[in-house]
């Protein structure tokens, strides 16, 4: 998601200033996404030159107040109507670091899948304790975010699990580092592949 | 807070000479009151065995088994099941429950069974009924209420009492999601009232309930996502 699509969708409710969306984005993401006021007025300002919003006149306080146009609304429709690719996501570092634990020498692969494992648990209470905390009906918005973090955090510890039991009937082919220095000390068999 | 449960070096030998199966090598575990502790590894890790050993269902063959500083190791086993009506509740997937009673007899059997008079064990049953949420179906019989139901009914006869320490083996079961997480609440709310918890599961979801989550493999324990105060064995047996 963009910071772009979130303060559209903050001045769909009403006309807003800088800090009061900042406090509002904040909100409804329960500052698991803090924002800096330099970010919000750059998006500002950006969505102003793109003609998806407008600013207006400068209050007595000097706060000047943003609302959204036709174009942004345009814009913020498109946004909930489409939906997220999966290959926008950033590229899953973990993923990445399991499999090159697996092929280079001297790495002990259990021991960076029971790291991560413990990792993402520690995460996993934290978020259940907070989800177990926020149990108003107004939380709502805030427990579905919990609700998906607790999901991912959750297909991870699985997903770690399952490299695990691979592991164990893991028998790599011949001559291929196996993550055992004694079975890789010799580097030209490994620049074989 | 006080240590409720302690397990120290404990071993369990299933067999002997080369068919000797070590479903448990040497685990020492603390469980504090107000803590939920979730034990989690994969298959045959050591899971079960480690909560048999620690309700007094199963004796190991080395290390002790502590319930509020007593050993159960020189318990008969009169005692020992006395101890384990009084001080320790356990839920099990297979909830147990004996269909010929209703929901209150279901739960003030144990007290009954304890020398608790009639009268006194079914007010304390109905408010371990309340207490989980079905005060309102203590007169079904097993099979006039839901799995969800019968679940709630189970932990209520888990709970009853004066329990100090609440044992649950994947306790939710086959319950779908919204309920399952309901028994994780009923079970956080009497650990957070002061009893000591053990919760065996492979869920993540579940275990993320506890304050404190351990890994058993091949029947050691490896890692914890919190330190453990003298258990030297946990860093050192993870490989790292």
């Amino acid at each position: 998601m963009s910071i772009r699509h979130g303060l559209l969708a903050l001045l769909e409710r009403g006309q807003m200033y800088g800090y009061q969306l900042r406090a509002a984005f904040e909100e409804s993401t329960g500052s698991t996404w803090p924002l800096n006021i330099g970010q919000v007025y750059t998006t500002l300002a950006r969505l102003e030159r793109d003609g998806l919003v407008r600013s207006l006149p400068e209050s007595e306080a000097g706060q000047r107040p943003y609302e959204i146009t036709d174009a942004g609304r345009a814009d913020l429709t498109l946004w909930f109507a489409t939906p997220i690719s999966r290959a926008d996501r950033p590229r899953d570092e973990l993923s990445i670091k399991l499999a090159l634990a697996l092929t280079t020498p001297g790495v002990d692969v259990r021991a960076v899948v029971q790291t991560q494992r413990s990792a993402t648990m520690r995460a996993l209470q934290e978020l259940t304790r907070l989800k177990y905390a926020s149990d108003k009906p107004e939380d709502l918005p805030w427990r579905l975010v919990l609700d998906a973090m607790l999901f991912q955090a959750e297909a991870e510890v699985r997903w770690l699990d399952h490299c695990e039991t691979s592991l164990v009937r893991y028998r790599p082919a011949p001559g291929r580092p196996t993550g055992h220095p004694e079975a890789v000390d010799r580097t030209d068999e490994a620049a074989r592949r | 807070m006080s240590v409720v449960l302690e397990l120290r070096n404990v071993h369990r030998t299933h067999g002997v000479g080369a068919a000797a199966v070590h479903a448990l090598r040497g685990v020492s575990l603390a469980v504090r009151a107000g803590e939920l502790v979730a034990v989690m590894g994969p298959s045959g890790s050591g899971k079960s065995t480690l909560l048999a050993l620690a309700g007094g269902l199963d004796r190991p063959t080395g290390g002790d088994v502590l319930v509020e500083g007593e050993p159960l190791g020189v318990l008969g086993a009169r005692e020992l099941a006395r101890l384990r009506r009084r001080r320790i509740g356990y839920v099990f997937q297979d909830l147990n429950l004996l269909g010929s009673l209703t929901a209150v007899e279901n739960v003030a059997l144990p007290l009954e069974l304890d020398g608790v008079g009639l009268r006194a064990a079914r007010r304390a049953a109905l408010a371990a009924l309340d207490e989980v949420g079905v005060a309102g179906l203590g007169d079904r019989f097993p099979d006039q209420m839901s799995g969800g139901q019968q679940q709630r009914v189970a932990i209520a006869r888990a709970l009853v009492g004066e329990r100090r320490l609440v044992l649950a083996d994947e306790p939710t079961g086959a319950l779908d999601s919204q309920t399952g997480e309901a028994v994780l609440q009923l079970l956080r709310r009497r650990v957070d009232a002061g009893a000591a918890g053990v919760l065996v599961t492979h869920e993540a979801r579940h275990a993320g309930w506890a304050d404190r989550v351990v890994f058993l493999r091949d029947g050691d324990l490896v890692d914890s996502t919190a330190p453990l105060i003298g258990v030297e064995q946990l860093l050192s047996g993870s490989g790292r």
